[in-house]
């Protein structure tokens, strides 16, 4: 066995050249994700909102978007944004920006869905009090239905965070360097120790998304306590 | 003027005729009771008051403004009508205060200071003043209740309607309910009650009606309903509840 390959490289796992040379492998990864978790939970919001309006012309182009990204390959989505931004707007996107984009467009049409079910979920007679005593739909949203819908989502996206985490190792293919693309570098520098590498890459994984499904278990104890009851 | 009124009022879920030609009106500071078995439209009657509910035919009026037409404005009928529900609906992710004072704050503008004030005022009314920072769920099922009243109270409303407020509490809190809504009564609130308390019925009703199908078919004085009502339905439904 060759570990001592592994623990030679591995800070370069963790962070690639970071701090002489840029950023990369595992740090890369979870930003990634972050950045990427944080941009499609607005823009799930705001597609998931959409969806339930009784407007047409406002739940339309939501329903559409949610319905396309969700028939598509994450990889082909990740290509689109890498082929056809130059094309669109003239220049090329540097890998990580365009994967990011990638990443966000495909992970809101999920998000969209956790939030539209989220709220359907929550009992009617919380919008009801809230319409009955004036409030407009907006504030019904904003105080009264979100605050609590978006706590019981806390699970659902925690777990969309921690596939996210993993589809990020999809970024590779365009050349993100994150944590897969350092270790298939490292590989293919020394070629006699695949089978360490790829195991101590797994398991950075594996410690990534358990560390995130154990604390979403434990966020989802403490906020069982507070929640509407009836109809 | 009356304060509430049905004129001609009907309403259809798909094929089912939930309420057939609805004639009804409720004075300023009047109290209407209406009773009759289960299903048999007397919620969906008080919802289409505020709108939770539209009617399909006839018209509502208050104080001789339709209600009903497609031009009003929601949010400001709503905030002129209190509504308590039978499962109390109070927000649970906020303290019991802060379920009073929403609606004064958003929709009003009332500042926060000034709603508070209020809040704790209306929650000392109804006798839960020492609980304001406790979130709902800590509670029993009346005080919730009361808080649920207080929550409606705190927007000043005309008109206030009460669909079935006691069913959902265990015996023995029912009347600590039942007292608020009779203090509100006596203070000279309009109230519209779906409830089958006979003793409420008895000391603060006006009115009371009986629908079965969807129709009003006994109406009349509380005690001229109790002693003497006329139809056979009614008959058989008061036997069963007193
Ligand atoms: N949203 C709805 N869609 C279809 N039917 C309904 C709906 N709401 C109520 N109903 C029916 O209308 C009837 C009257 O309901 P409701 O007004 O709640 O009666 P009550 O309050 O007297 O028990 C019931 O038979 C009920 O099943
Ligand atoms: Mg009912």
């Amino acid at each position: 066995m060759h570990w001592d390959i592994v623990w030679n490289n591995f800070d370069y796992f963790l962070i690639g050249a970071y701090p002489e040379g840029p950023l990369g492998g595992m740090a890369m990864s979870i930003l990634l994700a972050l950045g990427g978790i944080f941009g499609a939970f607005w823009l799930g919001l705001l597609f998931g909102l959409m969806r339930l309006s009784k407007q047409k012309w406002i739940k339309w182009p939501a329903v559409v978007y949610i319905e396309i990204i969700r028939g598509t390959p994450l990889l082909m989505v990740i290509f689109w944004f890498y082929f056809l931004a130059p094309i669109v707007l003239g220049y090329t996107l540097p890998e990580t920006s365009s994967a990011l984009v990638a990443f966000i467009v495909f992970t809101s049409a999920y998000i969209a869905e956790i939030v539209r079910a989220g709220v359907i979920a929550l009992p009617k007679g919380q919008t009801e009090a809230a319409r009955g005593t004036g409030l407009s739909h907006y504030q019904t949203m904003v105080h009264v239905i979100l605050p609590q819908s978006l706590r019981n989502m806390i699970p659902s996206f925690v777990n969309q965070f921690v596939s996210l985490t993993k589809d990020t190792s999809l970024a590779y293919i365009i050349g993100v360097n994150e944590l897969m693309r350092t270790a298939t570098q490292v590989n293919n520098r020394t070629l006699i120790a695949p089978t360490e590498i790829f195991i101590t890459i797994a398991v950075l994984y594996f410690i990534i998304c358990y560390v995130l499904t154990a604390t979403s278990r434990r966020l989802e104890k403490q906020l069982s306590k507070y929640q509407a009851r009836g109809n | 003027m009356a304060m509430i009124e049905f004129r001609n009022v009907h309403k259809w879920y798909g094929d089912f005729h939930v309420l057939k030609n609805i004639n009804e009106e409720v004075e300023k500071g009047d109290v209407l009771v209406i009773c009759g078995p289960s299903g048999s439209g007397k919620s969906t009657m008080v919802r289409c008051v505020n709108r939770l509910e539209e009617i399909d035919k006839g018209a509502i009026f208050m104080e001789g403004r339709d209600i009903t037409k497609k031009t009003m404005n929601l949010n400001h009928l709503r905030s002129e009508i209190g509504i308590v529900f039978q499962q109390f609906n109070l927000y649970p992710h906020i303290s019991v205060l802060k379920n009073v004072t929403l609606a004064p704050i958003k929709v009003k503008g009332v500042s926060k200071a000034e709603a508070e004030a209020m809040g704790m005022e209306l929650l000392d009314r109804v006798g839960i003043r020492d609980q304001a920072h406790k979130y709902p769920i800590e509670l029993s099922g009346g005080q919730q209740q009361r808080v649920a009243i207080a929550r409606a109270l705190a927007m000043k409303p005309k008109v206030m309607l009460f669909d079935e407020p006691t069913s959902a509490l265990d015996p023995e809190m029912i009347n600590e309910v039942l007292n608020v809504m009779k203090d509100l009564a006596r203070e000279g609130m309009t109230m519209l009650c779906v409830t089958h308390e006979m003793s409420f019925a008895r000391e603060v009703a006006d009115r009371v009606i009986f629908m079965d199908g969807g129709e009003i078919l006994e109406q009349g004085p509380p005690e001229h309903f109790f002693t003497n009502p006329q139809h056979d339905r009614a008959k058989a439904f008061l036997k069963e509840i007193l």
